[in-house]
């Protein structure tokens, strides 16, 4: 099964204050313990908005760039 | 919380409750350093309002009365362009507050904001805030850097005003940044093209848009397509 691309989450730097999952508007995020984990899904439309909130710099929502054929 | 009201009165509950506003306030820099006094009279003027995702707070354009603390929950400050375009200017986080240069000033709000999750918000009206600074010093020392503060980040953002320069920048990353075949997959962020162009995150989101509107690229899951590379590269400022 091919993977879908998630956001990236440094967990050694998530401190569990739930903002990400707060502003996110389909299930992508989940808070095991006291750190975030993205599930895949590709309901997640890369809104970037967790990375956008994430107090920490703990979640990266990276971008290749590539030039259409 | 329970073995609270199992074991002293009403009076006590609430004196539990200010305890744990006051923790929070206290790491708010308009009330740092506020003695435990202080702090009781900012606490007593305090209006607590729940917010629902996607519940606007303020218009811009109208007077601004109250000034707010995020206790909870993200906050969007955006302002509308005439042509019904959305631009953030910023999210506030808990412990951040919004709308206050215009209550200060006595205008109008200069921007409106959207809560962009379930929350709770921390409100002081305008003619509480006046009578508070009158009494307190230290409430205004704060307020004097809070507001300084401010003022340097909005000369950053006036010396990025130029958004076409800002997009520019941008165009030349998403150059370098392509074609790579064959090599190593090189990735970034919004945030890194934000700290490679000098300028803030919001600035490329709203940068990305234009370029994408102009038809010049594609914006889809964890891609950026350049679509029209020459289009691009003539933003870039740079030759074929
Ligand atoms: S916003 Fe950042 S620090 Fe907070 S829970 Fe999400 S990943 Fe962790
Ligand atoms: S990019 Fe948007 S949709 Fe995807 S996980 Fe982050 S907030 Fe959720």
């Amino acid at each position: 099964m091919k993977m879908i691309e998630m956001p990236v989450i440094d967990q050694a730097k998530c401190n569990g204050c739930g903002l990400c999952l707060s502003v996110c508007s389909c299930q992508a995020l989940v808070l095991v313990g006291n750190v975030v984990t993205a599930v895949e899904t590709t309901d997640c439309g890369w809104c970037t908005l967790c990375e956008a909130v994430c107090p920490t710099g703990a979640i990266r929502c990276l971008y290749e760039v590539v030039i259409e054929e | 919380m329970c073995c609270l009201c199992a074991t002293v009165g009403r009076g006590d509950i609430i004196l539990g409750n200010m305890v744990v506003e006051a923790e929070f306030l206290k790491s708010i820099p308009y009330f740092a350093g506020l003695s435990p006094v202080e702090l009781d009279a900012v606490a007593r003027r305090i209006l607590e309002r729940e917010v629902k995702r996607g519940e606007i707070i303020l218009f811009e354009g109208e007077p601004a009365r109250e000034l707010y603390f995020v206790a909870s929950g993200v906050v969007k400050v955006f302002k509308t362009s005439p042509e019904g375009k959305e631009q953030i200017l910023q999210l506030i986080r808990p412990g951040e507050s919004f709308n206050d240069v215009p209550v200060f000033g006595g205008g109008l709000n200069l921007a409106s904001a959207e809560a962009m999750a379930p929350g709770v918000l921390y409100g002081i009206r305008k003619s509480d805030l006046e009578i508070m600074l009158r009494d307190h010093h230290k409430l205004a020392q704060n307020v004097i850097q809070v507001l300084s503060q401010r003022i340097e980040h909005l000369v950053s953002l006036v010396e990025d005003l130029s958004f076409r320069h800002v997009t520019g920048r941008l165009a030349r990353i998403l150059l370098e940044y392509a074609g790579d075949k064959g090599g190593e997959r090189r990735l970034l962020t919004q945030q890194d093209m934000a700290a490679m162009a000098g300028t803030a995150r919001e600035m490329i989101g709203r940068s990305l848009k234009f370029l994408e509107e102009e038809g010049v690229v594609r914006l889809e899951r964890h891609r950026i397509v350049i679509k029209d590379k020459k289009a691009l590269k003539e933003i870039a400022g740079v030759a074929d």
